[in-house]
């Protein structure tokens, strides 16, 4: 039966192949443009840390002055190097660790590549737990461990880019790297990890590359290597040194994991014991008010998904709205011009119901065609985004998921737009249109 | 208008299509209304000034490795190797500049100890003559002097610096000093030491605008000498000539007894290119999606018209037998056409109203401006006529003979 309906769905559109090419065009237009929005939005909106992300925390303290505090807002989120060490101290978390963004010179080995020029690299001085944490793959070594962030070893791991474009790809663990003056032993390179966000330091850029060089926060602090990303300092007097463990300047993330989410509450109980240690003690001008947000919430707190993503998203499924408006008069139209048809059909014994199955089956076809057109649109929409000027765009890709959800979208939502006529269309009386034919 | 009865009876037999087409237009017009509303707004947005001679600057940067030489001496070296590249006008050096991704903020106080600053700005470190080099109009008052300019380093070391003077741009000077002369008032900023205004620029944007309101240009200039680790040279040039006085401010600035690295170089046009691309793209897509809402809503006027004809074949026949022009059915649909799109304009304005109100809240965009309504129905109204024209005439083209026994085709 539904065999005999596709077929006479195909004659029905061989009859009318303009207004048919029009329906699926405007339907592939539709799902095409909200396919390839929700794909950015899906990929510039993902979870960085698939697994854990709800146990892993963004920690804030509020150290700043007093008077710059407008109820309701956020408090700062980062911290100042005296409380992330006195944090750091505590271990209160399964794992935690302080980390900053940095910019490093360069100098590779006579023997690198194609005879490399120093160069710039960006960098992120931080503490042992990061790598695990965060479920850093190694491609070779390991991670430092806690003895050697208070010890301040001269030691860094690369990311694989990095790697590749200073050593080769080889095998680089026990080799020295000379940059900004000093010599550091490599002890382990990343292999590909690219968190989308990169959400555990937004300042340096919310859609970028990983950083190139990780090293120990004390070491880094120690040489004064460059850092980069946001300093706030709310002195009286300006400070000359926002590195100085009393300087009042925050410029630290600081990241904790907990055990499990219901651990939160505890975690976040224990800083704000903390805030009140330093109120009491004068350091903190502000009543305690810390925040522990998991990855997620973070990055919704955040607003990270650039706004004009969000935008675009809404556009396109207005425009997918007036696209199956327009489907729904068109095919209407069709099913009222074809009213004769149809009184002959039901004379001849068709069941109301087979009328009606008869043209969602038809609508189904426009939707399947218009999805697979759409599916071609997707594509060149994502290959668009990659040229264009979205940061994070190069991680925009189309997956399983949205090929089938192109379709199930596509035919779902003909289907729907059939509903109308496919009701009007059985609910001809036969007898008035074979009279009036 | 005799014809509105007749037409009413028949759009009331096809409630359904009438109603698909009425809502159509009405989604159109309000999202429609709002892309072009947002457009100008980004386009407002592009030709925000920056307040320096874009089109004749170069910027170019270099560092040594570690950062840890700050010799004012490679410095000066560097500016004169700079300054004799043929086309250059003059160069200056400077902290920061705008579209850049340095930037230096600091609270302005009115009054010492003053505990919430006035204003915000961003400070802009100047030596003499810079002023010139970038472009910048000096609307009153004077240059900075050779013997207030600070040294940079000393500058950041000290706990406590103290600035003798100061330029303000204009924005700033109208938002401290309304209906006042600017020239000679007291400004505090890192500190309680007085700074004196002596000079005020027509306009100077802040590095990273975003808002395109007064705030975006609340910049304040210093007289703090900055060296080439802590610094962005910036090259004025002759008509023309950037491009090549891109290259050799490159190779002058990659010396080879030195051990450094190239900062970031390029034209500052393009600079500023890359900090709006974002919102050039946003334009096209906008009105991309703009065209293909008016073209789908044509095609479905057009479809539906169509259909409407063919049915009407016999109704059109008895019309054109009983004396009707071909006129008055050219008319009849017009009219008919007129109607709907008239009816989904007046749906659609209500939309674009509560579009825009949801669009105030998410994204600091402000209240639709009343032309933009009429000026979509105008584009609404036209849309359906110039559609509906070819289903319209070819009904009124229809033999009379022919039509009344219903043979359309």
């Amino acid at each position: 039966m539904f065999l005999y309906y596709f077929d006479l769905a195909l004659r029905s559109f061989r009859s009318a192949r303009g207004l048919t090419a029009l329906m699926v065009l405007t339907i592939a237009m539709g799902i095409g443009a909200s396919m390839t929005t929700l794909t950015t939005f899906r990929a510039l909106s993902g979870d960085p840390l698939p697994g854990h992300s709800d146990t892993v925390l963004r920690v804030h303290l509020d150290a700043a002055r007093r008077e710059s505090a407008s109820p309701g807002r956020e408090p700062d989120s980062q911290l100042t190097r005296f409380d992330a060490e006195a944090l750091l101290r505590d271990r209160h978390a399964l794992r935690q660790a302080a980390m900053a963004g940095g910019e490093v010179s360069v100098e590779p080995a006579p023997d690198a590549p194609g005879a490399l020029k120093p160069f710039t690299s960006s960098a992120r001085y931080t503490t042992a737990d990061f790598f695990a944490m965060f479920d850093v793959p190694f491609l070779f070594g390991h991670a430092w461990t806690a003895a050697d962030d208070a010890d301040k070893a001269a030691v860094v791991v690369l990311s694989k880019e990095f790697n590749e474009k200073v050593f080769g790809g080889a095998d680089s663990t026990g080799r020295t790297l000379r940059f900004d003056n000093g010599d550091y032993r490599v002890i382990g390179v990343i292999d590909a990890w690219q968190p989308v966000p990169y959400f555990f330091d937004l300042n340096v850029g919310r859609y970028r590359k990983t950083e190139g060089v990780f090293m120990p926060l004390p070491l880094a602090i120690e040489r004064h290597l460059g850092n980069n990303g946001s300093i706030s300092c709310w002195g009286d007097n300006s400070t000359p040194d926002f590195r100085a463990l009393d300087a009042p300047c925050s410029w630290l993330q600081y990241w904790a994991q907990v055990r499990s989410p219901a651990d939160r509450q505890a975690y976040l109980d224990y800083l704000t014991q903390y805030s009140a240690q330093q109120h009491a003690a004068g350091r903190f001008e502000r009543a305690p008010n810390p925040r522990a947000h998991p990855v997620m919430e973070w990055l919704s707190v955040q607003q990270v998904v650039p706004s004009d993503v969000r935008l675009q998203l809404w556009l396109a499924f207005g425009f997918l709205a007036v696209c199956l408006v327009n489907t729904v008069g068109l095919l209407l139209a069709k099913c009222l011009r074809r009213a004769p048809e149809i009184g002959v059909r039901r004379a001849l014994g068709a069941s109301r119901r087979e009328v009606f199955a008869q043209f969602l089956v038809e609508a189904g076809t426009i939707g399947l065609a218009g999805g697979a057109l759409g599916l071609v649109f997707s594509w060149i929409g994502v290959w668009l985004v990659h040229r264009g000027t979205q940061s994070g765009a190069q991680w925009v890709h189309m997956d399983v998921q949205t090929f089938v959800s192109t379709f199930v979208l596509a035919v779902g939502a003909t289907l729907l737009a059939g509903l109308v006529p496919a009701w009007r269309a059985c609910d001809v009386s036969p007898a008035s249109q074979l009279k009036a034919s | 208008m005799l014809q509105l009865r007749p037409i009413l009876s028949t759009l009331r037999r096809h409630r359904t299509a009438a109603l698909l087409i009425v809502l159509e237009i009405a989604l159109t017009c309000a999202i429609v209304c709002n892309a072009v509303f947002l457009i100008s707004n980004r386009i407002e947005r592009l030709q925000f000034p920056s307040g320096l001679a874009d089109g004749e600057l170069v910027y170019a940067s270099t560092h040594s490795i570690g950062r840890d030489e700050e010799s004012p001496a490679n410095t000066r070296i560097d500016l004169a190797a700079l300054r004799a590249i043929p086309g250059v006008r003059s160069v200056a050096i400077v902290n920061e500049i705008p579209y850049g991704n340095e930037s230096e903020n600091t609270g302005l106080n009115l009054a010492p100890g003053q505990k919430a600053p006035t204003i915000e700005v961003s400070t802009y470190r100047f030596d003499v003559g810079g002023i010139d080099t970038l472009g910048l109009r000096l609307v009153a008052g004077r240059d900075f002097k050779p013997d207030e300019i600070l040294d940079g380093r000393e500058v950041d070391k000290s706990s406590d610096p103290q600035l003798p003077s100061a330029i303000v741009a204009r924005a700033v000077a109208e938002r401290l000093f309304p209906g006042r002369d600017p020239i000679g008032q007291v400004i505090y900023l890192w500190g309680d030491h007085p700074t004196r205004v002596v000079g005020v620029v027509d306009r100077l944007v802040r590095p990273q605008p975003r808002k395109d309101d007064a705030n975006d240009l609340y910049s304040v200039l210093l007289p703090v000498r900055q060296t080439f680790n802590a610094g962005m040279y910036m090259l004025r040039t002759e008509p023309g000539r950037r491009e090549a006085v891109l290259q050799a401010a490159k190779a002058a600035l990659d010396r080879k007894d030195g051990r450094r690295v190239a900062g970031d170089s390029g034209l500052f046009s393009d600079l500023r290119g890359d900090f709006y691309r974002a919102d050039v793209s946003m334009v096209w897509l906008l009105a991309g999606v703009c065209a293909a809402l008016l073209v789908v809503t044509a095609f479905g006027i057009v479809g539906l018209a169509s259909f409407w004809v063919q049915q009407r074949t016999r109704m059109i026949g008895t019309r054109r037998a009983l004396g009707a022009t071909r006129g008055q059915v050219l008319r009849y649909f017009q009219t008919e056409n007129l109607l709907l799109t008239s009816a989904g304009i007046a749906l659609g304005m209500l939309g674009a109203y509560a579009i825009n109100q949801w669009l105030m809240t998410q994204y600091e965009l402000p209240r639709l401006p009343f032309p933009y309504l009429p000026l979509g129905a105008l584009m609404l109204w036209s849309l359906g006529q110039l559609a509906v024209l070819a289903p319209a005439r070819r009904a009124a083209a229809l033999p009379p003979a022919y039509a009344m026994r219903g043979l359309a085709d």
